[in-house]
């Protein structure tokens, strides 16, 4: 094992050095570490640092890719840890089951997803990804191995779904599929001016349909301020044949954009240019899955085009009020500050609760979006924003976070403590280390 | 449907070659060192199409157990095809001080599958066709100082072949040399990975392909026979000088 710098979290910020250990079978032990923590390491589409683990160990789990059980009768399947979404729609999309719920990218493992509690665009029907874990295994330092469901190590199992890879190694686990007809989504995309109008869509559409999810104009302020277009969908029905899972992506970000392709005109322009292209209100197509659910990857390394200092990605939830003063309060200071990027992503959060301890979502509206990594002028903004978002009794999520306070964290998860007891002594993260260290 | 037996199933080459094979339905034998990874390689492969999958495990360097391996297999049906990918990269340095870590080396890189190849050319020639594949290596093609005890063994079944491939052609035997790069696997685990490493399922392709061909020499990537032409077209009084 040599330290190396070249595992990145998807953000590419903050640069780390560590020692990857690639784990090629779940039946073998953990390795020996002395004096050093290990912190499993799929993908790497956490954005911070939540997937690292600087000066330590890297235990890579993609080798763990093997498909154990498919009961293609009963929609259930029980893969390895390292098997990522993408894996899996490929296999089961033909015998018509799809993820009960999927984040805005296939190239995520199975552990990455449950250790992040991922939440996708039917949030408000589903829950999150652990609502659909009916079990999985951890493998411990100590060489146990445990069987973890909701009626079996209980506690471990709430743990481990959104406990952020520490809790030791998930070597496999179970999920529940949803039934579909075809692979086809019928989707509507519709033009709102405003927040308000956000608002009454979301309430509209989450009732009718399973997937909804906004777009935001995050640089058009005054009048328009919160302007976006708002996507929702089903899966379609008997009537449309096609059955045919995607391809893998053909167009690459081939290397780092310079440092000023991004900047306040370019992402002006594009985002006045996205929400002027659809003329009318409301536009309804039938689409394959893979363009309504995971449209960023049909472009390998889109990250790239932040450059080589990498970006922030922010995203938090705050309850609704019947005003919705914070979250126009957060807008109107990202509007001014004129940092934002495209692809600010608005959606409300149903009430279904995770069996996850530290699980992210809770219900209210959720808001995430990109920022280049300009330094302390960001840096600046993000903290002003966490303060609305703490003061209205909001959290950030952990899978996308490199830089928000310990004070920040404890005081907006006080679940924390409870879960410390959980932590695996050979486990540990970047993330952790530095969101617990005493206020 | 293809009916394949493949040895050293739990390669990550294997793995993909199996992971193709079961996508076209076909029906598989496993053959392995350990059961516990041949179980996890097998219930992958169920999951993912292919119409039977059998396992065996046995230990490779104990050779009189091949044709015992070999009459279960029969046991259990007919076999077209055997693809053998087992190997280990071994160590070089240790292997040129200490001899009988070098013979360790060809007993898994070399004997082993010499073994392989005469119990299964044998089934092969009786059953009047098939296909018979072993991955050698590019390693084999010239001996250099960073990797000649690995090279030489493969070298040794890169001609082993030649001559059965002559000696089989007209008995409708097909005899098939792999001869890959550096591919991503956990034998090269250890290594700083460049732009020169394939992924295990683009040699897997590249293998069927070369099989469905009825090809007798495949390179994957293409590009390393003209890589390994231009290194042996080196003169040997150049080539000694080399840090190759």
């Amino acid at each position: 094992m040599r330290p190396s710098d070249q595992l990145q979290s998807w953000g590419r910020y903050p640069r780390t050095v560590q020692s990857a250990c690639p784990f090629f079978w779940s039946t073998e032990q953990l390795p020996q570490t002395p004096g050093r923590t290990v912190l499993p390491f799929g993908l790497g589409r956490s954005y911070g640092d939540s997937c690292l683990n600087d000066e330590n160990v890297q235990l890579l789990t993609r080798p763990l890719d093997h498909i154990l059980e498919f009961d293609v009768e009963n929609g259930l399947l029980r893969c390895e840890a390292g098997v990522s979404l993408d894996e899996i729609l490929r296999l089961i999309v033909p015998h018509r089951w799809f993820l009960p719920t999927t984040p805005g990218t296939k190239f995520v493992t199975v552990g990455g997803a449950i250790a992040n509690d991922v939440h996708g665009k039917n949030h408000h029907r589903a829950g999150t990804f652990g609502c659909h874990v009916t079990q999985f295994e951890l493998l411990r330092s100590t060489g146990e191995r445990w069987l973890c469901s909701p009626s079996h190590n209980r506690e471990w199992f709430a743990a481990t779904i959104g406990g952020l890879g520490l809790t030791g190694l998930i070597t496999w686990a179970e999920l529940k599929l949803r039934r579909i007809a075809n692979s086809q989504l019928e989707m509507e995309s519709v033009k709102f001016p405003d927040l308000d109008e956000f608002f009454n869509l979301s309430a509209d559409s989450d009732r009718r349909f399973e997937y909804t999810v906004a777009w935001l104009d995050c640089l058009a302020g005054g009048k328009s301020l919160g302007r976006g277009i708002f996507l929702r969908g089903n899966h379609a029905g008997p009537e449309v044949k096609a059955l045919a899972p995607h391809r893998p992506p053909h167009i690459a970000v081939p290397l780092d954009f310079p440092d000023v392709a991004l900047n306040h005109f370019s992402i002006r322009a594009f985002n006045t240019l996205y929400y002027a292209r659809q003329w009318r209100k409301t536009v309804a197509y039938t689409v394959p899955y893979d363009r309504f659910f995971y449209p960023l990857d049909a472009i390998n390394h889109w990250n790239r085009i932040y450059g080589r200092r990498g970006f922030f990605q922010y995203q938090f939830v705050v309850p609704m009020t019947p005003d919705q003063q914070s979250i126009r309060r957060i807008l109107t200071q990202i509007t001014a500050s004129g940092r934002g990027s495209f692809l600010a992503v608005l959606k409300t959060f149903g009430a279904i609760k995770s069996p996850g301890l530290l699980s992210f979502p809770r219900p209210g509206v959720t808001l995430a979006l990109d920022f280049p990594n300009h330094g302390t002028g960001t840096l600046a903004l993000l903290e002003a924003l966490d303060r609305i978002v703490l003061d209205a009794g909001g959290r950030i999520y952990p899978a996308k976070d490199a830089r928000m306070s310990p004070r920040m964290f404890q005081e907006s998860y006080p679940e924390w403590r409870q879960f410390r007891q959980w932590i695996d002594p050979q486990f540990s993260s970047s993330f952790w280390r530095r969101v617990t260290t005493a206020i | 449907m293809r009916q394949v037996i493949i040895i050293g199933a739990t390669s990550a080459i294997a793995q993909a070659l199996g992971r193709r094979l079961a996508g076209e339905g076909a029906r598989l034998m496993l053959w392995g060192r350990s059961l516990e990874k041949l179980q996890i390689v097998a219930a992958d492969l169920r999951a993912r199409g292919a119409a039977a999958v059998e396992l065996d495990a046995f230990d490779f360097n104990e050779f009189t157990c091949h044709p015992d391996a070999l009459q279960r297999a029969r046991a259990k049906g007919d076999w077209d095809t055997a693809i053998i990918c087992h190997g280990s990269l071994g160590d070089q340095t240790a292997g040129e001080k200490i001899f009988a870590d070098a013979e360790q080396q060809f007993r898994t890189n070399c004997l082993s599958a010499l073994s392989f190849l005469t119990v299964l050319a044998n089934y092969f020639e009786l059953r009047g066709g098939g296909t018979l594949a072993a991955i050698s290596s590019v390693a084999g093609d010239r001996g250099r100082q960073s990797n000649y005890i690995y090279g030489a063994s493969k070298s040794a079944v890169t001609t082993f072949m030649a001559g059965l491939r002559n000696r089989l052609w007209a008995k409708g035997v097909r005899v098939l040399t792999i001869k890959p790069g550096f591919v991503d696997t956990p034998m090269t685990a250890h290594l700083a990975k460049n732009r020169l490493f394939a992924t295990p399922d683009k040699v897997a392709g590249d293998i069927l392909k070369a099989i469905n061909q009825g090809k007798c020499v495949v390179y994957t990537p293409w590009f390393w026979r003209w890589v390994m032409l231009a290194i042996r077209l080196i003169p040997e009084t150049i080539f000694r000088r080399l840090k190759l």
